[in-house]
């Protein structure tokens, strides 16, 4: 290394930045192998699971988004193809005798999500943008419908089963019971999410950077926009097939929701709630909308209503996400001034949670009137019963939602005060914010 | 031996619209050459026209003797040919580093490595620093590029324009909208960054084209009018008619 280098190019990781770096994935990795000591239920294994293979599916997506600048409609594709490849091949593996065991069974999947972006991409990230949600919209509807007129490989609606037990035992796992999908569905997690941040690292993710912040000046320095595009987009397949994969050893059944716009909205929505701009927020945001979906879906009956409403918060409120919001601390944090902040946050809780509360019992007193006008108006929301009936309820509603937006907007205001003060003082010590 | 840039009977219409009507144009090898005119003449467009950014809709551009009209940008730029913009063109997001990092990758030979780590590749670093430390930006070495001064902004382009090595270099009004100091220091820049290069450069401060050009080309509605050293530019009573003697008068 030149001296110059030396004096110009930013430190490289020092030994104990290296030992921590390696060490926190160690870390993880205890977390993962003791998680199902802690929670011992069968319920909070099946989660875990869900959130594995939401992880990685995210993950996979915002290869396309965060990283390369590609909204895409249609992920769900190769996410879903993945897992009726793997539910075809366990079958054939099975009936055969195939020495195949279940843990490398989600490569097949990886591959299948391959191979269907290497043909379909092509065409379709000649341009991001626009045109390039348009095509993944147009594919994403083609192979959905597809996945309905091709009975004998998709199974009609019903889909295609597989018994995941019937495989080469390995250890003297069948892979019967939910602990044992849960150590495979870790395990791929961890290397699905080394692999991609190490992906991150290199030139290629480099320059899928620099495609997204500007695929014009790119060509200017000899790279082609359209091949970075493409080689992201074919990982970003692999990965899905992977997810896919999983999915379907955890339910040993592939069927048409898996290629649908539904599938491929959900994956747009973790990733987005979670941040596109870390990439940690895809992770975060599949935890959050799975444990979400999960637990509002037993709380009300029309919980995507309120995932939509999440989701249009964010994107006013809050574009980079949940990361980004808990990012923007981190200066606050170096420099000290947190606790000015904190204060007024506290306070602006107080009447934003009376008006989300009045909110809440709107819609729902709304849906009693419009979705089961019939039934009986005692209704349950949120584990609190209230009457639908009652003047009284509508009247709380509307003191609430109107006062808690009126005192709130009063509050807000003292946030974005503390807020500069609290930046002011962190720019003072130098700290960027 | 054949010159680093040579356009011969390029047309460029838009429609019905000829903006380029027709230009000959020969930029030696290790020369410095000024592309000089009034507004809308046509600089920018021929800018555009070199680097593949535009096709010619007639005509051909040489680079060193090989045809280089019809290829997209990106072969272009392999073959060492590289362009700043008027208008900033880094990457927004993206830390100082990063940006000419980025301008470093392709001529280290990366290619779209998706097995390498970035920060181990020596050539890579030695290289980016380099650069980093000749335009005078290594204090704002993380800052991300979009919060960058409108000066620093404009040596960074300039950075990642020469970062990859290219011999030919285009350099579209560097200068523009600088005060006077900073333009100095920019020329010094220029100077000292195209040692040993060919520079064809677009600017609007006569005193900056005087001052660096060897030779200097007016382009007057879509045409060449004049090429020559500066004092016969100086010395030309077309040149004096079609854009000097309208910036005295």
């Amino acid at each position: 290394m030149s001296e110059l280098t030396a004096l110009a190019a930013p430190p490289l990781p020092t030994a104990a930045e290296k030992l921590k770096f390696y060490g926190s994935w160690v870390v993880a990795a205890a977390v993962l192998l003791l998680l199902p000591n802690m929670f011992t239920s069968g319920g909070s294994l099946t989660t875990f699971s869900l959130i594995g293979i939401s992880i990685i599916f995210s993950l996979s997506y915002n290869i396309l988004l965060g990283q390369t600048g590609m909204l895409s409609f249609g992920h769900a594709v190769y996410y879903g193809l993945g897992g009726f490849l793997v539910i075809h091949a366990i079958n054939i593996i099975g009936a055969n005798k195939l020495p195949v065991p279940l843990p490398v069974v989600p490569l097949i999947g990886g591959l299948t999500g391959l191979l269907f972006a290497v043909l379909l991409g092509w065409v379709s990230t000649q341009r991001s943008g626009t045109a390039f949600a348009m095509i993944s919209l147009g594919v994403a509807e083609l192979i959905a419908s597809s996945a309905l007129i091709l009975r004998t490989f998709f199974g009609g609606e019903a889909g295609v089963s597989a018994n995941r037990t019937k495989l080469l035992k390995l250890f003297g796992w069948n892979f019967g019971p939910q602990i044992q999908i849960y150590y495979l569905v870790a395990a791929w997690t961890l290397i699905a999410v080394i692999a991609m941040y190490a992906l991150t690292r290199t030139p290629l993710g480099r320059m899928c950077n620099a495609v997204r912040d500007n695929p014009e000046r790119v060509q200017f320095v000899g790279y082609n926009p359209h091949v970075v595009r493409y080689v992201a987009f074919c990982f970003s397949g692999f990965f899905a097939g992977i997810a896919g994969a999983l999915a379907a050893i955890n339910f040993e059944i592939a069927n048409s929701a898996y290629l649908g716009a539904q599938q491929s909205g959900t994956v747009l929505f973790a990733t987005y709630i979670g941040g596109v701009g870390f990439f940690i927020g895809p992770i975060v945001g599949a935890i959050f909308v799975t444990l979400l979906s999960l637990g509002l879906s037993d709380l009300t009956q029309v919980w995507q209503l309120y995932f939509g409403l999440i989701f249009i918060a964010v994107v006013v409120f809050a574009p980079g996400g949940i990361t980004g919001l808990l990012m923007m601390h981190r200066p606050l944090l170096k420099a000290g001034s947190l606790a000015k902040v904190l204060p007024s946050y506290l306070i602006a809780l107080v009447p934003t949670a009376a008006m989300i509360a009045g909110l809440v019992i709107s819609i729902e007193t709304i849906v009693h009137y419009t979705v089961n006008p019939g039934d009986d108006s005692h209704i349950k929301a949120f584990g609190v019963s209230f009457d639908a009936a009652s003047p009284y309820i509508w009247a709380m509603a509307a003191i609430l939602l109107i006062g808690g937006y009126i005192v709130g907007r009063k509050t807000w205001s003292w946030v974005g005060h503390a807020w500069d003060s609290a930046t002011g003082v962190a720019r003072e010590k130098g700290i960027a914010a | 031996m054949s010159a680093a840039i040579e356009l011969r009977d390029v047309e460029k219409s838009f429609g019905e619209v000829a903006i380029i009507r027709n230009i000959n144009l020969s930029v030696a090898q290790g020369e410095r050459h000024a592309l000089i005119g009034p507004n809308g003449a046509g600089k920018s467009t021929t800018f555009n026209l070199i680097s593949g950014y535009m096709a010619p809709t007639s005509g051909v551009v040489l680079l060193r003797g090989q045809r280089i009209s019809g290829l997209p940008p990106y072969q272009i730029n392999r073959r060492g040919l590289s362009r700043s913009f008027q208008v900033t063109n880094v990457f927004a997001n993206m830390s100082v580093w990063e940006n000419l990092r980025c301008a470093v990758l392709w001529s280290t030979g990366q290619r779209y490595a998706f097995w390498k780590n970035i920060d181990n590749l020596p050539e890579v670093r030695d290289r980016t620093a380099q650069i980093l430390a000749d335009i005078n930006l290594t204090a704002r070495r993380d800052v991300t590029a979009g919060l960058l001064t409108y000066a620093e902004q404009r040596a960074l382009e300039i950075g990642i324009t020469v970062a990859g090595g290219a011999d030919v270099i285009l350099l579209d009004e560097p200068t523009a909208g600088m005060s006077h100091a900073e333009t100095e220091r920019a020329v010094a820049l220029i100077r000292r960054l195209t040692e040993g290069r060919t520079l064809l450069i677009v600017e609007h401060d006569m005193s900056v084209v005087f001052g660096l050009a060897d030779r200097i080309s007016v382009l007057v509605y879509g045409q060449i009018i004049a090429s020559g050293t500066p004092e016969e530019i100086r010395g030309n009573p077309k040149v004096k008619e079609a854009y000097l003697g309208e910036e005295a008068a």
